[in-house]
Formats: C-alpha cells, structure tokens, sequence
C-alpha cells in the first residue's frame, strides 16, 4: 500500500502587536500604513545607528516559550544573520543563533485519527526565538520599491522537530498554535495579513528499509545521530503559503512530487521552493549550491541578556486553550462542544464570563450555557448579562407557571369532553389534539413533553368522571 | 582685541576663561579659527567640511548667550568633528567615496550633548576611510600632513582631528578608537587623546567601525580640556544599549588630586626590543618625573601581549565586514566598488574569519584570547594602579614608508589594541620629542571606568613638563 512516509518539520513566525519595533521607538502597527512613514534612522538601519531591544518583545517570547512548554534559557543572546536582499537594510538581520529564549518544548494535540478516534499526539519545539522583520517589496511596473514600515517588527519564530507525517496533523498544530497566540495576546497571528507565517521543511521516507537507511544504521552512533530517526538526506522548505487554505494544498502537492521522483528512484534535490497559489503548485527558487553562509557571530550591539528564574517565573502563562477543554470536560461537556467553545477567544470569554454568573436557584447547567452559544450563534454577539437573563427566560415556564398549566389542563378537558372520551376509548391520536390545544393556551410558554404526560395523568385520574 | 595667532594659541580652558571675562568673543575665536583653517589647510588637509557660516551664526547667538552671563561646559568653543560622526544636516563621509553625498538626518548623541553645552562645530575632520587606518594615509580625500613636519604622518584613523588641534585649527578634535586611533595622532602631534572606557561615551550616530571595540572620544590641547569634554560627553544613552550607567564623576575636581603612593605598572612587553630606544627613552624619562611626585613604579608583566593584536585584528575586521554591509548600493548612491582598498581587504579577512568551516578557527578563538587578555588587565589592577607605556613603537613616520607592506602598519597597533581588546580606558599623553622635534607620547591605561585616575596621573606629570606649550611652525 503506502510505502511511503512524509517527514515534515515546521518554522512558523509570528509578529508580535507590541506597541512600538523590536529596536526602535517606531510603531510596530504597519498594516495599511502609507510607506516609509514610520520609520527612523535605527529600523531604516542609517549609519552610526544602533538598536536597544524592546523588553516587552523579549517577555513575550518567554511567554510564548512557556506556553509551549519550552526550557527558558536563563542567559540568552542576540546574533547577526547575514545576507543581501534589498529589504533589508543593514545587510544582516539581528536574529538569534545558539542561545535561543526557548528551547525543547513540545505541543500535545487531540487529534482524530483514521478510525475517527481521538488521540494524543505530540509535537516537540526545537526553539522558540526573537528576531526583527524585514521591509517589504512593492513591484511597480519596471520598479521595485522599498516600504520600511515593517522594517524591525518584532518577530517571534517557532521551529518544531521533523514529528510531522501528514497536512492534516501541521494544518492542526498551527491553528492550535494560533489560538494559544491570540490567547495569550501577542499577536493577531493572521496568516493572511502575514502576522503568521509557515514555512514546511518536507521530505519524504521510504517505509521499506532502502539502501540508504541501511548505509544509515552502518553509521558509528553518535549522540547527535540517533538511529531512531532516520531522517531522509534532504529537505525541501517551501515558502509564501500565505493562508490556511493552502496549508494542506502546498504540502500534499509537494510530498507527491517527491514520491513522483523517488518512485524514478532518485532522490529529490535540497533545495528551497516557493507556493504558487493561483495553479496550486510549488516551485524551484534556491538550490543547496546557492544556500547562504549566514556568518552568525553575536550582535555586538546589544549586550547578552541574562533572565533569574524569578523573572522567568513572574511572566505567567494564563490558562490556554487544550486547559480548558480538560476542565470543560470534567464539567459535563461532550468534546466537541469544549474544542469549539475554546477556538475563538471572544466566544470563550463569554462562556466564561457567563458560567461565572450560574446561581444554584437558577437551576442552569454549564451544559446549558454551552450548548445555548453553539446552537444559536446569534447569542455571541450578546453580553454575559444579557446571555444569562435569556437564559433564565429560556428555563423558566416549568418552574413558574405550572400552576397555570394545571388549571389550563384542567379546564380544558372540561370543554373538550369528545377527545377525552376518544382518548379513553383508545384513541391515542386524542391526545394531540388536546395538546395543540394546551400550548395555544399557554401561548407556547410549555414543554410539549410536560404537557403530554400531565393530561395523561389527569385523563386517567378515576376522580374525573364524566359529568355526562 | 587680541590677535588671530593668540587667540589660537589658546588651550580650551584659557578660551572659556577669556570669553567669560570678555577679553574676547566667540565670533573673535571662530573666525581666527576659521581663518587659520583657510590659511593652512590647502596644505595640511585636516579638514573635509568647513561650517563658516553656520559656526558664526552659533558665535554671535553664543555671545548674546554670555553677554547675559549664561554658563555652560563649552558656550562659544569652536570644535571640530570628525567625519565618521554623523552631523544633521551636514554632510558625513567617513573619508569614503562610498559616502560622497551623505547628508545625515540626525545627530549622533554625543554632538547633541556638545551643542547642548554650547560648543560649536567648525568643520568635519579627515581620516582613514571609514576609521580603517593608523596613519592616515587611507582617506578618499588625501592625505593629512603632520603639522610637525609636512613630510611625515599624522597618525590615524583620527587624523584630521589630531592635526587640527595641533595646528591650532580648533580647540577640541573629536575621534574614535577602534584599536589606537586617538592616542596614535595624538601622540604624534603633541596633542591629549583619551580613548574612553569602552561604552562611557555613547556610539549612538558614530559611524561603526568595529562595534565592540568602538570608543567615542577626543583630541584637545591638555588633559584638563579633555576633561572638561568628557564631563560633557559622557554618561549612559538608552539609544545604546552598550553605554554604562555608571555615574559621571567630577573629572576636574579629581585631576587636581595628589597622586604619591600610586602605584604605576611598567609592562616588560611594551619595553621590549621592536620599540625605539629613543621611544623607551622618552617614556623611562616621563616615568622618573612620576616617580618624583611620589608614585610607585612596578615592574609587570601583560603575558598574552603578544596575541592582543592577532586577537584584535580577526575581532575588528569580523565585525568591519558586518558593519560595511548596509553599504550595498541601493540606498547612499554609490556602489560597493567605491570601497577604498584597505576597506576591501578588511571585509575579505573578516568575511573569512566568520565563514562557515573557519568561523571556529578564526573568529571563536579570537573570543578565547579576548578573555585571556582581559583577565591579563584584571589581574595586573590587583597589583598597579594604572600602567604606562608607550602609544607607539616608533617616531612618526614618512608617508607611504609603511604603506607598502600593510602587515608592517597593522604592527603600528600592538600597543594601543590591547586596551580596545579589553574595554580598558587609555590616556595619551605628549612625552616630549626627538631631536629632530618629531612628538612622542606616552598612554596610562586603567581599570574600566577609571578615566578620573588617569586625568589624575597624566595632569600632575603634564604640569611638570608642559609639553603642550611647544607649537609646531606651519608653512602654508
């Protein structure tokens, strides 16, 4: 069947929505922005400019690390990454190398497989890190024009081990990743205005141990060459999957266009390629041969930068999402219900804010509450109060006006003497009648059910007798 | 009123006395300022910019300013600025044709700290392209000739400066010191060059040369006038991450200080053969008068000497390679090929140095032996308080008698790196002259942060021998 199996690694960046840049004072909101207007001479990187880092950026980057269960290095360090592109204006951009914030966590994910059985998997983050954004490029006819106004927005970047072996499962894990972001704040994590981005690292693996493994396993054991993951020889990175549309598109097709060229029995080049949306395609941009020498060396601008674990424990992850679902689940709930009230932060706040309200007279169940917001969408545009008093309307004919009803049922088989004979007679039919009857009365303020059982009981009460 | 020639003559702290007490005024002082600049620099080359009018402009609201007997550090002071500092509005080469037309946008923080203490800028200082350079034989715009004698070097990068201090083209030259380039000029223009702890004057707006060893300085005429700069320069910039927060000590005050029972350290690598007799003799000479006034001198020893300047070089040119990027052609509107050749082979060995493959070779084990010789200073400030020796190894030389072999002219640093390789402050101070009146200097190095120790040493030695009242003879 399948002998094949696709090994896929992620890199996601996200921009942070901190107030101002990442080493500068300028504005870090640019979207939308006429070009160039916010910027200065550091993010312009003008001579004898230099950056001071934003803390708020760094604290954020340890929040984000902490909620992916990373390790927060307490001494970390800023770096020089080199390379040429008009975008970036200093020639280098301040990233970091190898002592990054956060290091070795790892993303537990519900997940449904095959068998549409719900299962645990998880994902391990290689390192969470902070860098700065380059400007952009504007294509005008023959020209190319630079806009620096995002020239130094701080720049978080998530990179996960090659534990991926499918779109479905990486479409998952981003938009997992994406609600912990917008969770914790720090960041819209749009992949359409490119405040999140993906870029897959894709190959593919033989399942049938294959020539190369085995010349793999001949391989003396070394501790950074585990013999458990065979990792193919080459990686494919696929850039510009702007949208999570294309998520699933970009990394099917690639993953068969390698298995097209293993099939051949060759091995598909390293190189990088990009995602064209429009035919659905990837394509050649960067071979190995044209890979940059990145020339890291620590920045010697910004002095290292070492956090106590007080510090490091004084920057508290709030309760996120896969959280909530475990408690959620232990109150009642059914899975679905507690995976779609955590997706979006505005429904979950007022569910929260909602089952905050819950008196015990009220006789309202978080269940309640739940399933009010997932059937009826229109309530999520009301306010917790208003949520709360609906539902204490929604609940409140069998309590309040039962005795009314007993004495609509009550006199109206009285009136209605034919259907109660028919109804004794055998005719279960009757019944109805009397029934459409009772909620004209009550003007639909009663639960059919209730109403039915208590003419029943009330028609085979041998006190009532036929005045006939 | 006093003639041009005194009025040039004066050092900084004579001119604020006089304007104070309105024996002149401000516009008096730049235009004999200005007015010698005209005179003599078709010849010396010392200036690339000259700010006639906006200095006179400063001069006349200056004179208003003291007319209300206002105070300030440096109210109606011409300076001059060198050109790797970048100036509103007034154009920055860095003595590159790279930067031909480059008309900054800002001020770098330490002239903003200068204007607000009233100093004016007269003009913009030559030097080595881009700092590269301790003789000043590698600027775009030509050589700087030694006022001392027109046939010799200035000493460099900060060659511009030294010159025009020396010269009497401006009270206050301004540098950087990236591995010498303020002691060296000064040292062989017979001028006070103070190559501040690494981060006591903010880098902010200072052309990058090398950005962990970069240090914000200047050239003035006695070591009380470069104390009276830095009181104004120094201090913590948030718009630098790397400026200390230390507090900015009362220079002045303290330089008056006693100085018996200090104890000054005689490094045995700094003595050694490949130093001119004539230099050792000059610094032995200055050593005794210390010794006089009640100092301690003790003999020591800085071991890793040797690797100071192979450890500097792959550092400096690392982080030179980096720096020159952002001069890529798109923005400043001259192509990478503009770069001069020095500049060319400082970004070829650092590129290398950083490579993949020779990165660990290079560039991380020139980080082990910067800990080595940090710990060398640290561990002789247990012993000495300041240690002194020469700038240079030798006399100032004849153009292009070193320029031919550029490893012969990277030795020209072996004695002012080391403290660039360790952050250390160093005062150049004139130590006298050759026979044939060529200036020697001699540098007192501290521990960080120290600058007030060394005032203190270089002031007391400076009022015994008063070298500084020698002036060189220009011919125009």
């Amino acid at each position: 069947m399948n002998k094949y199996k696709p090994v896929i690694g992620l890199e996601i960046h996200v921009e942070l929505k901190t107030k101002s840049k990442m080493f500068c004072g300028c504005p870090a909101v640019f979207f939308g922005k006429k070009p160039n207007t916010q910027t200065c001479p550091v993010c312009l990187g003008l001579p004898g400019a230099l950056p001071v880092p934003n803390r708020k950026a760094i604290d954020w980057t340890i929040l984000i690390g902490k909620a992916l269960n990373c390790k927060i290095n307490e001494v970390s360090k800023f770096d020089r990454k080199h390379y040429f592109y008009p975008d970036l204006p200093k020639g280098y951009q301040i990233s970091q190398y190898d002592e990054p914030i956060a290091i070795d966590g790892s993303l537990k994910l519900k997940i449904k497989n095959e068998k549409l059985k719900i299962e645990e998997k998880t994902f391990r983050i290689t390192r969470v890190h902070l860098e700065e954004d380059t400007g952009k490029l504007l294509h005008v006819g023959a020209d190319t024009l630079v806009d620096f106004n995002r020239s130094g927005v701080p720049l978080v970047e998530v990179v996960t081990e090659p534990d991926f072996d499918n779109a479905d499962d990486v479409k998952r894990f981003l938009e997992e990743l994406q609600v912990i972001i917008r969770y914790l704040g720090v960041s819209d994590a749009d992949m359409e205005k490119g405040s999140m981005r993906l870029e897959p690292n894709i190959s593919v693996r033989k399942l049938e141990v294959g020539s190369w493994e085995l010349e793999e396993r001949k391989k003396p054991q070394t501790s950074n060459h585990k013999p458990q993951t065979f990792l193919p020889k080459y990686k494919v990175e696929v850039k510009n999957i702007n949208s999570f549309r294309f998520v699933k598109q970009a990394i099917e097709y690639e993953v068969e266009r390698q298995i097209g060229i293993l099939e051949k029995g060759e091995t598909p080049m390293q190189e990088t390629r990009g995602f064209d949306d429009k035919k659905g395609i990837t394509y050649g941009q960067r071979s190995k041969e044209e890979a940059h020498d990145y020339r890291y060396f620590p920045e010697p601008d910004i002095p290292p930068m070492t956090f106590s674990k007080k510090y490091i424990e004084g920057i508290e992850v709030p309760e996120l999402p896969n959280q909530k679902v475990e408690r959620y689940l232990k109150l009642g709930l059914r899975y679905s219900n507690a995976f779609t009230l955590t997706r979006n932060k505005k429904l979950n706040d007022l569910f929260e804010e909602t089952t905050s309200k819950i008196k015990v007279q009220d006789k309202i169940q978080v269940t309640d509450i739940a399933n009010l917001l997932i059937n009826k969408r229109e309530f999520a545009n009301l306010s917790s109060e208003e949520l709360y008093r609906k539902l204490k309307e929604l609940k409140s004919p069998k309590q309040f006006d039962e005795k009314l009803l007993d004495t609509t049922i009550n006199q109206l088989i009285g009136v209605n003497k034919k259907a109660v004979e028919d109804y004794k007679k055998g005719k279960e039919n009757a019944i109805m009648f009397l029934v459409g009857q009772v909620m004209g009365e009550m003007k639909g303020k009663a639960d059919a059910k209730t109403v039915i059982s208590k003419l029943k009981a009330q028609m085979s009460n041998p006190n009532l007798k036929s005045k006939n | 009123m006093i003639n041009n020639m005194e009025l040039t003559s004066l050092t900084l702290k004579e001119a604020l006395e006089g304007l104070e007490n309105k024996k002149f005024s401000s516009v008096e002082l730049v235009k004999s300022h200005i007015s010698r600049i005209k005179k003599f620099n078709k010849k010396i080359n010392a200036f690339v910019t000259i700010c006639e009018e906006e200095a006179l402009k400063q001069a006349r609201e200056a004179d208003k300013l003291i007319a209300k007997k206002a105070k300030n550090a440096l109210l109606g002071i011409p300076i001059a600025l060198k050109d790797n500092w970048v100036t509103k509005g007034v154009k920055s080469t860095a003595a590159s044709k790279v930067l031909d037309n480059y008309v900054p946008q800002y001020d770098a923080t330490a002239i903003v700290r200068l204007k607000a203490a009233g100093a004016i800028i007269i003009g913009k200082t030559n030097l080595d392209a881009w700092g590269h350079g301790s003789s000043g034989e590698h600027s775009d715009y030509g050589n700087t000739l030694n006022p001392w004698d027109y046939s010799r070097v200035t000493g460099g990068s900060s060659s511009g400066s030294g010159a025009a201090v020396s010269a009497g083209m401006a009270l206050v030259g301004t540098g950087t010191d990236t591995g010498g380039s303020i002691r060296q000029p000064a040292a062989f223009c017979n001028v006070v060059g103070l190559k501040p702890t690494y981060g006591r004057v903010s880098r902010y707006g200072i052309i990058a040369m090398a950005s962990s060893t970069d240090s914000i300085g200047h050239l003035t005429k006695t070591v009380w006038d470069s104390a009276r700069v830095l009181s104004v320069t120094a201090g913590f910039d948030p718009m630098d991450a790397t400026t200390g927060k230390n507090e900015v000590p009362d220079y002045e005050e303290i330089l008056r200080g006693k100085i018996s029972g200090l104890k000054i350290g005689i490094p045995k690598e700094y003595f050694g053969k490949g130093t001119d007799e004539i230099v050792a003799d000059a610094c032995h000479k200055a050593l005794k008068v210390l010794e006089d006034l009640g100092c301690k001198l003790v003999n020591i020893s800085l071991p890793h000497t040797k690797y100071a300047y192979p450890v500097y070089a792959v550092i400096q040119t690392s982080e030179v390679s980096s720096n020159l990027l952002r001069y890529d052609g798109v923005r400043y509107g001259n192509e990478r090929k503009m770069f001069g050749d020095e500049a060319k082979r400082r970004i070829m060995m650092g590129t290398h140095s950083l490579s993949s493959g020779y990165a660990d070779k290079y560039y991380h084990q020139s980080l082990k032996g910067r800990t080595l010789i940090i710990r060398d200073f640290m561990e002789a400030y247990k012993k000495v308080d300041v240690i002194a020796c020469p700038v240079w190894p030798f006399l100032p030389f004849k153009f292009d008698e070193r320029a031919i072999d550029p490893l012969k002219m990277y030795l020209s640093d072996v004695f002012t790196a080391p403290a660039n390789v360790s952050g250390n402050p160093s005062l150049s101070v004139p130590a006298g002259f050759s026979r044939d009146k060529l200036p020697i200097g001699i540098q007192f190095m501290g521990p960080n942060y120290s600058e007030d120790l060394l005032y203190k040493v270089a002031y007391a030695y400076e009022q015994e021998t008063k070298w500084y009242l020698e002036k060189p003879k220009l011919k125009e």
